[in-house]
């Protein structure tokens, strides 16, 4: 059997990481198997990646991708913090964070929020299933209204949906989908490691312990039954050529900072991912219509993040040495005399 | 005029803040540093932005004493809400200046009054409507130069030097202190004793620095490269310091591009979140708060110990329990801060004792903290950290940047690959970390706070956990040794010895040249760090009776000492304690020693 190997002449074998540990069936080992697609398509240098996470199931699964990266398991909702400090250390690394719906929009909903008004540059990915599984079953802050859990009890509190508070805050890259999608994840997650600027990813992955019984509307059944995707996603990295051979008018084509292109191939009525209202739009009337939306949503491919503007430069911080950090004999003199 | 005091004197300004006193308070304090006198100014301020009272201390002492004293000589009362309290704490036979509306009617009698017209030369006398407020309170400082015999060349000196950036205000303020000045010529003749004299050779070579500016100086010349904070009184003016020094000397003024990266947080749980994020990438990274930002901190601060990521966070002490009083001062949190965090979780603590230790204790705290790969904690305090102290020079650093046990990607390919983050490799518990973005195969490994085995693996094993937090003991035994040294003096071959860190040595070094002169002299150690040197014990071992002195109502370090100390030595520990949220003056570590030892005042 030979084995193909990707751009920078890794395996595929390369992305991969430790056994699961988390229960058969469950959402999230899906997305770790969409992950390493992704990460060895676009030929990720694994030096180069750096993999966050928070406290519960998801922010587990950064162990099982890509071992020879470095990881950073922190603290329970606090993943944006750590990987802000890291990525302005050092611009190099390829910041992707893995978290949940607990982890993000509970305890850690905070700093995902700030994070996205900073539009730090990473991938935020929401393994998103709507209930504590750790601590066996209670409901998260994305459970819906009504949903039942499985030992009865009925949700009787608004959802917060991390697209929509991502979208309030200007965030540059938000999308929604669903483990079972590899055809849309996979090319969703490519896109938001492209992009510059944070990216939040929030997937739908079914908890088959604990929420994927009747009257959950995170369980596999509902969601088949339920998903909407606004588009077919297909992305084309900087260093492929695009070749589109759709019918003109049926594809929206938008180019990334890095000259990768997104292409968006419309299923339904059209929907123009660079506007913010209309991804709103997209949100609201698909959450009356008792939809789960999938796609991209919304996308500013002028996005400018956070060290750019802070004019911290692309090689690492982390580089520099005692020449460029401390005053000079000459400076230091001066500035002492400044006291007298 | 017979028994004057020359250039020994406590001035306390009582003004309303937000009125621009500031301004006034720093130019007589550089005049009087300009005339050669050693100078100790203390702000009293209230948390608040304008209208409630605040006092300006400026003490001289030809010692060069630098702490808090009690006592007022020469008060200048511009508060008429304060005045009657003010009032009470002028000594006998000092003097009062004062608006010359305030009442003095039911006042002292054993007290020096000169009233002035201060709003009434300010309406006349002022010209510039927009600044007059600020100006007006430049005519104390001619008063007050007028009342001691300060030179006008010294004042000419000092509102330039006040106004650097601005040279347009310094006619503007001459002029105003000029109103005070003449006024004073004009309308008194002198009834008091107090002088002061131009000195030499005590001041050569001395600057007035603040704390929380040292340490800046001291965190950018100990290369940082990440910044994250969360604005909080006292610890605010650090950071602000900082960013001000960066824009200058951090900044490339072709590109515009900076060589550090500053994140004010959304709290102070992100802030430290920050710090550790880019400590464990590799950068040199800090935060600094105070005691309700530690509080936030301590979910962080056990991660980075356990995980083992090095991170430096001051804490500009000021009194708690919680919001407590923002504005005053206090060394509370060092109990709390020496074992932030749930588990078995103990940190490294620097304690600076004075502004030249600020600078270099911030400086050096990242080297500690790469070469332990653990939070370092340096705990100043309001009163070190937000006033200005009188300070020789700093040094420039004579060593490199210690980056502590990294693997180079040449390291790995050197040990083909063989390493485990946390072996113990070397005996002394540190161990090898590499930094994301090692372009080795080996070099990556999975950070967390969840048990971890000598590779990063998760694991449940408790061997393995034992194991670890044992190497971690053993690490912390090696930063022990590490970490700087008490400062011991044994000169004065006492049985009596004191104990102190932190700001508390103004006021100990004071005391013990009362102590001396009352025919009690003590020897004196001041701890610079913990763990504990064990130098501590030894020096306990040596004296009888060893008082220890610190600014909590607890003695939480008398306690550290008593857990510390062997079972024979703990009974000769004693605890003098002060924390009114003033700063310590001397007296209040002289008067309990000499009644405690039973020597006549």
């Amino acid at each position: 059997m030979s084995t193909t190997l990707n751009r920078v002449g890794l395996p595929r074998d390369a992305y991969k990481g430790a056994a699961t540990t988390l229960c058969a069936g469950c959402g999230h080992n899906s997305i770790t198997n969409h992950m390493i697609k992704a990460l060895y398509e676009l030929g990720v240098e694994p030096h180069r990646l750096a993999k966050m996470s928070g406290i519960g199931c998801s922010s587990k699964t950064p162990a099982y991708f890509v071992e020879a990266a470095h990881g950073f398991n922190g603290v329970h909702g606090r993943m944006p913090a750590l990987t802000t400090g890291a990525q302005l250390a050092n611009r190099q690394l390829i910041m992707l964070g893995v978290s949940g719906d607990g982890d993000t929009a509970s305890i850690g909903l905070g700093q995902f929020m700030h994070m996205i008004r900073r539009n730090i540059d990473c991938t935020y990915i929401i393994e998103d299933n709507g209930t504590y599984g750790l601590t066996k079953g209670q409901f998260s802050a994305t459970a819906d209204l009504g949903s039942v859990q499985k030992k009865g009890a009925v949700n009787t509190f608004q959802p917060i949906d991390p697209c929509a508070v991502a979208l309030t805050l200007g965030c540059t890259f938000v999308a929604r989908s669903f483990s079972g999608d590899g055809k849309q994840v996979v090319p969703l997650i490519k896109a938001a490691i492209a992009h510059r600027g944070t990216a939040v990813l929030d997937i739908v992955s079914p908890c088959v312990t604990f929420n994927d019984h009747d009257g959950s509307t995170k369980s596999y059944s509902w969601i088949k039954d339920h998903e909407e995707s606004i588009a077919d996603v297909s992305f084309i990295p900087f260093f492929e050529e695009v070749h589109v051979d759709y019918e003109p008018g049926t594809v929206r084509d938008v180019e990334l900072h890095d000259g990768s292109h997104i292409l968006l191939k419309k299923l339904g009525e059209d929907h123009d991912p660079t506007d913010r209202r209309a991804a709103m739009k997209v949100i609201e009337e698909g959450r009356a219509a008792g939809h789960l939306v999938t796609g991209l949503l919304y996308l500013d491919p002028a996005s400018v993040d956070f060290a750019t503007s802070e004019r911290i430069p692309d090689s690492p911080l982390v580089d520099l040495g005692e020449d460029q950090l401390r005053l000079t004999r000459g400076e230091f003199a001066q500035f002492m005399s400044e006291f007298a | 005029m017979t028994n004057q005091i020359i250039n020994d004197l406590t001035i306390q300004a009582a003004t309303v803040n937000g009125s621009g006193s500031q301004t006034a308070n720093l130019v007589l304090t550089r005049a009087i540093f300009h005339m050669g006198i050693p100078v100790a100014p203390k702000n009293v301020f209230p948390s608040n932005i304008e209208g409630l009272p605040t006092w300006y201390q400026l003490r001289v002492t030809p010692q060069g004493h630098m702490a808090r004293r009690d006592q007022v000589d020469i008060l200048i009362a511009f508060n008429p809400a304060t005045w009657h309290q003010d009032l009470r704490t002028v000594r006998p036979g000092g003097v009062v200046v004062h608006e010359e509306v305030f009442s003095t009617a039911d006042a002292r009698t054993d007290v020096i009054y000169y009233a002035v017209p201060f709003s009434k030369l300010a309406k006349s006398k002022i010209q510039n409507d927009t600044l007059r407020k600020q100006l007006a309170n430049m005519i104390y400082v001619g008063v007050v130069a007028g009342l001691l015999g300060i030179p006008w060349e010294a004042l000419e000196h000092a509102v330039t030097r006040q106004f650097l950036s601005k040279p347009k205000a310094v006619p503007l303020n001459l002029d105003a202190i000029k109103v005070g000045f003449d006024y004073w010529q004009d309308n008194f003749s002198k009834k008091d004793p107090y002088r002061l004299e131009a000195m030499t050779g005590l001041v050569d070579s001395k600057v007035l620095v603040e704390g929380n500016q040292a340490a800046a100086l001291g965190a950018l010349m100990g290369g940082v490269t990440v910044v994250a904070w969360y604005p909080i009184t006292p610890s605010s003016s650090l950071c602000e310091n900082l960013i001000a020094y960066a824009e200058r000397f951090r900044t490339d003024p072709e590109t515009g591009q900076k060589r550090i990266a500053v994140v004010q947080a959304e709290d102070e749980l992100a802030a430290v979140g920050m710090a550790i994020g880019a400590g464990w990438a590799g950068a040199r990274a800090m935060t600094s708060t105070s005691g309700p930002g530690i509080s936030l901190m301590a979910e962080f601060a056990g991660l980075a110990y356990y995980a083992e990521v090095p991170v430096v966070i001051f804490d500009i002490q000021r009194i708690g329990p919680s919001t407590g009083l923002p504005t005053r001062t206090s060394q509370a949190d060092v109990g709390f801060a020496y074992t932030l965090s749930h588990g078995d979780t103990k940190h490294l603590v620097l304690l600076p004792g004075t502004v030249e230790e600020c600078y270099e204790f911030a400086r050096d705290a990242f080297d500690y903290a790469d070469r332990f790969q653990t939070p370092v904690f340096v705990l100043s305090d309001l009163d070190l950290g937000m006033n200005l102290w009188m300070t020789p020079e700093f040094k420039y650093p004579d060593k490199p940047f210690d980056r502590g046990k990294v693997l180079s990607k040449a390291d790995l390919e050197r040990l083909a690959g063989e390493w485990a983050r946390y072996r113990d490799v070397d005996g002394d518990g540190v161990p090898y970390r590499t930094l994301p973005g090692t372009d080795h195969p080996a070099a990556g490994y999975f950070t967390r706070g969840s048990g971890h085995d000598e590779h990063a693996r998760y694991t449940e094993s408790a061997e393995a956990y034992a194991a670890n937090m044992d190497r971690l003991s053993r690490k912390f035994e090696t930063a022990r040794a590490a970490l700087p040294a008490p400062v011991i003096d044994e000169s004065t071959g006492s049985k009596i010895g004191l104990i102190a860190f932190g700001s508390t040595h103004a006021a100990v070094v004071e005391s013990r040249s009362a102590l001396a002169a009352a025919k009690l002299p003590v020897d004196y150690l001041r701890i610079r760090a913990l763990p504990l040197s064990a130098q501590v014990a030894e020096f306990v071992s040596r004296h009888e009776r060893v008082y220890v002195i610190e600014q909590n109502r607890d003695g939480q370090v008398y306690d550290l000492l008593r857990l510390a100390l062997p079972p024979a030595l703990v009974d000769r520990l004693r605890s003098i304690r002060h924390y009114d949220g003033q700063p310590i003056p001397a007296d209040a570590i002289t008067e309990p020693l000499l009644e405690s030892e039973a020597v006549p005042a």
